[in-house]
């Protein structure tokens, strides 16, 4: 175990920034979000949750694709990820450990055959450093999901605490990025991280949502989840917005859409919701009309129907964004709890 | 608050068991005491869900739009404010106002658990509200804040009184209150183009296009909002921290302004926490200024500034010049 | 060349033929005159035309023919309406082949194929017509109903007419919704026709059409005494990616792009009522 005082993290911030990007939770306007470290810029990882998860480091909310040059009737295409190809290798800093399970999530969507060769640049270009939580709340319900909050994983693992982060190594990744950090670390920190750990599961089995009900989220009770009349009443406040779905981080969805430029026809993908009206919408007709059934949609995919199509794993990690963020204060707690099984009430 | 919850329950109860209404739309209880949500009840025996507290903050009166279109009448209760909601979406043919029960309720300024959380408190287990203090207790201990502190930013300033004519109310005397809601307006206003332009920059550069502000929002009753629409040749839906996508929020701005009645909900939902309720404040303050004063939703009839023309109307240059005559 | 997954070839129309007044059959090759890729019969490929937008159609040629490919597209909405309107000579993108295919290497060898369409449905199955037609012999015998709304509707008549009608142990039944003049054909919906032909029920049958159609006929087929499990179609939703990814159409655990577009019955009954 090694370790840095805290108030050398901002050393340790420029040495990492020296050779490579370092994404890290800064606060801007108010709010703490991922976002390229630079001088000045107040980082704050004590931020239990940022707004926005990490996802959109590797699955950013708007990417440009390519572009389309066309000339009478011919057409030339661009690829236009140099910049990615060039993109140097980068840190994501700072990662909790629901955060880090929801990468897993996603890793299993966009590396899957065939691969997402967008995602796929920008997961292998990064170093991810996890941080341990030692201050969950009670929208937090990540052990649902087996994740334990005080040992993420990723290359390196963080913890901290008044005095110091420690730092633990974990894979060759992690291997090379303390190497290039090393002068700023010293040895120690066993104790003090152990005891850390002590004292926040106490807190994580005391959680409100510690012990929500999973049971009846299996492939085999697809229709009859997906016939529940339960619906109807957990949806009828839905705005039909796209918060749960965009500060979530396994969501995925996206759109693909052309825009006329003037170096010519530019390709990008953005987030998308199912949660939105037109998300289904063809020329042909829409196989989903009403909120009721983008909503259903939305929470079966992640406990059901993404579960089924990858062995279980379930598409929540139990970060609580929804749980605080929904403007109506409906939330895949709710849901849980109406439809998840008889240990629920 | 209990009080006014009991009376509420009571009315409730009465009008579907009497058969008079259909529907009733309030809040149901959530996991926690901080997490009610705006719900229909439509038995007797679901209203043991019902509840009625300082976090019941969502204007219903959105909801009417469909819920008024269902068989039969939906009772609905509205908040002070979200009575100007209620009466601009009335005037606008949005809600069958023959299938509506109004019941005006108290509101005594809704608190933002955000807020509360961001004085380090966390794990909250019970919030209690006496004066002008709010004793939170959590699993850390008790605290007590001071409530302006910590309601949400849409009550801060809010001096508004029911509007709803002719329909049941349950409401306590409530002294004229004395505050400036466009004090923040007025801040923006003093500092200079590139201060103001900074300000929005930083601000919508937040912005995650999640369309929670335009959805919530009482005066985008639009059946297929411009931006959803395909053929409309500007549908978006990418967020980009270009200036161009911020303009979204200027062109909201600009397709409420007249009919926004400073609910703000946009600034309640946003998760981002953008005052987005500026942007329309400012508008209202320069309506003010143009055509004299004008609340939006004070009335369910009647011409507005923008949308009727006198002689005397204001000319584009003193627009221009941010005068009026 | 670029070789990504979502970045797709570049092709160019070769040839144009108007099917029907709005169904017209593009005839599609690469830059160098070659065929793009490879394909089997029922998969799909996401055409673009820059700047308008992307969409999923079947590929209508079989895998068979080694020198081009051919969509045959309905006008119906934004793209298509664009795609109407090109010339021979333009160029268009082109990537897939996308989704699961009909079995035709697995369980539709040595059977007896049925295969039913109703107007712009019959674009998948003459991917799988003319795949068989050229393998012959690996398949027993082959009857075919197809339906339109009027004897304008029905796609590529001529090549029905010319050679499928005069195919060996292949019989092509055609109908029209409305009596019409100078057709002096079978009048009437496909699924009481379908009924009416009285057909063997031991058939591998292979439904393509509007959701009604495929309503009315896959019940048809029941009382018949068909065997869902042998009864195949296809299934049309929102696309984005094509790749299951983008989650548009995604319903239950399959992902149409992906797992479909060609589902036995028996499968589609396990999905929620949602497509």
């Amino acid at each position: 175990m090694l370790k840095i005082a805290k108030e050398r993290l901002n050393e340790l911030y420029a040495k990492i920034n020296e050779s490579m990007g370092l994404f890290i939770p800064i606060k801007r306007a108010g709010e703490v979000n991922y976002a390229v470290w630079g001088e000045g810029k107040e980082v704050s990882l004590e931020t239990l949750k940022t707004v926005k998860s990490p996802k959109n480091m590797f699955f950013p909310q708007t990417e440009n694709m390519m572009q389309f040059k066309t000339e009478g009737k011919n057409i030339e295409i661009v690829d236009i990820r140099e910049e990615y190809k060039e993109l140097r290798p980068f840190v994501l800093f700072g990662v909790k450990a629901c955060d880090y399970k929801a990468i897993e999530v996603l890793d299993k969507v966009f590396l899957a055959d065939p691969v997402d060769t967008y995602y796929q640049n920008r997961r292998e270009a990064t170093t991810i450093v996890t941080l341990a939580c030692s201050r969950p709340e009670e929208s937090c319900f990540c052990g649902v999901f087996g994740i334990d909050a005080t040992a993420p994983t990723g290359d390196v693992t963080t913890w901290l605490d008044g005095e110091y982060l420690y730092w633990q190594v974990n894979t060759e990744k992690g291997k090379a990025l303390t190497a290039l950090v090393k002068d700023l670390l010293t040895e120690g920190g066993e104790k003090e991280v152990a005891s850390q750990q002590e004292t926040t599961k106490t807190v994580l089995e005391k959680l409100p949502f510690a012990n929500l009900d999973l049971s009846r989220f299996k492939p085999e009770n697809l229709n009859e989840l997906f016939e529940a009349k339960e619906w109807e009443e957990m949806s009828e406040a839905c705005l039909g917005c796209g918060t749960c779905t965009f500060v979530c981080p396994t969501c995925q969805c996206f759109d693909i859409r052309d825009i006329k430029t003037n170096e010519g026809v530019l390709r990008y993908r953005c987030w998308d919701s199912c949660m939105y009206s037109d998300f289904t919408q063809m020329a042909g007709g829409n196989n989903r009309t009403t909120q009721l059934q983008r909503f259903r949609q939305r929470f079966m995919h992640k406990l059901v129907y993404y579960p089924s199509q990858n062995d279980g794993l379930y598409s929540c990690v139990g970060c609580g964004r929804c749980v605080n963020k929904c403007p109506q204060k409906l939330n895949i707690v709710k849901v849980i709890k109406t439809l998840g099984g008889k240990n629920n009430d | 608050m209990k009080d006014v919850e009991m009376k509420m329950l009571e009315r409730a109860k009465a009008l579907l068991e009497s058969g008079e209404v259909a529907r009733v739309i309030g809040w149901k209880k959530g996991d926690f005491c901080f997490d009610p949500a705006p719900a229909s009840f439509e038995t007797v025996e679901e209203l043991d869900n019902f509840v009625y507290d300082y976090f019941c903050g969502a204007n219903l009166s959105k909801y009417l739009i469909q819920m008024s279109k269902k068989e039969g009448k939906t009772a609905v209760f509205l908040k002070p404010c979200d009575t100007y909601s209620f009466n601009q979406l009335v005037k606008e043919h949005r809600i069958k106002r023959e299938n509506v029960y109004v019941i005006a309720v108290e509101c005594m300024a809704k608190l933002d658990i955000e807020k509360i959380k961001a004085k380090g408190i966390s794990m909250v287990e019970s919030v209690e509200v006496v004066g002008k203090e709010v004793k939170v207790t959590s699993a850390y201990g008790v605290e007590t804040l001071y409530k302006p502190d910590v309601v949400l930013t849409k009550c801060a300033t809010c001096t508004k009184t029911h509007q709803v004519k002719d329909e049941e109310i349950i409401l306590h005397e409530r002294p004229a209150r004395d505050v400036d809601r466009f004090e923040e307006v007025a801040k923006l206003e003093a500092m200079t183009a590139d201060e103001r332009f900074a300000f929005w920059r930083e601000q919508l550069s937040k912005c995650i296009r999640c369309n929670a502000c335009r959805n919530v929002c009482p005066a985008c009753s639009c059946v297929k909002c411009v931006f959803d629409n395909p053929a409309s040749g500007i549908a978006a839906k990418a967020n980009d921290d270009k200036f161009e996508e911020q303009l979204f929020h200027v062109i909201r701005a600009f397709h409420v302004a007249g009919r926004c009645t400073d609910c703000g909900e946009c600034s309640r939902v946003c998760p981002q926490n953008i005052p987005l309720h500026l942007l329309n404040r400012k508008f209202i303050k320069d309506i003010d200024n143009l055509y004299g004063e004008y609340q939006a939703g004070e009335t369910d009839e009647g011409k507005t500034p923008l949308t009727s023309y006198t002689e005397g109307d204001a000319e584009p240059n003193d627009v221009m010049n941010g005068e009026a005559k | 060349m670029i070789n990504e997954t979502l970045i797709p070839k570049i092709g160019v129309v070769t040839d144009i033929r108007k099917d029907t007044p709005d169904v017209k059959t593009f005839r599609v090759v690469g830059t160098d005159g070659k065929k793009l890729f490879e394909h089997m019969p029922g998969q799909c490929a996401m055409v673009s035309i820059p700047g308008v937008g992307e969409c999923m159609f079947s590929i209508t040629s079989s895998p068979t023919n080694k020198e081009y490919m051919e969509f045959s597209i309905k006008k119906c909405g934004c793209v298509t309406e664009v795609i109407h309107a090109i010339e021979v000579g333009q160029q268009i993108t082109v990537r897939g082949p996308y989704g699961k295919n009909f079995p035709v290497e697995g369980d539709f060898k040595g059977k007896d194929l049925l295969f039913i369409a109703g107007g712009i449905g019959l674009a998948p199955l003459r991917s799988v017509i003319n795949y068989v037609r050229h393998y012959r012999n690996n398949y027993g015998k082959v009857v075919i109903v197809y339906g339109a709304r009027s004897k304008d509707d029905l796609v590529d008549i001529d090549e029905i007419k010319t050679e499928w009608m005069n195919e060996p142990n292949m019989e092509v039944y055609l109908t029209i919704d409305r009596p019409q003049d100078g057709w002096d054909g079978h009048v009437g919906f496909v699924p009481a026709y379908v009924k009416e032909l009285g057909l063997d029920p031991n058939m591998t049958a292979v439904l393509c059409g509007p959701p009604i159609m495929i309503k009315f006929t896959l019940a048809g087929l029941l009382e018949l005494g068909f065997d869902k499990s042998r009864v195949y179609t296809t299934l049309e939703l929102r696309m984005k990616c094509g790749i299951g990814k983008c989650g548009r159409c995604n319903v239950g655990d399959k992902f149409v792009c992906k797992d479909g577009p060609v589902f036995r019955m028996t499968e589609l009954d396990e999905l929620p009522d949602e497509y």
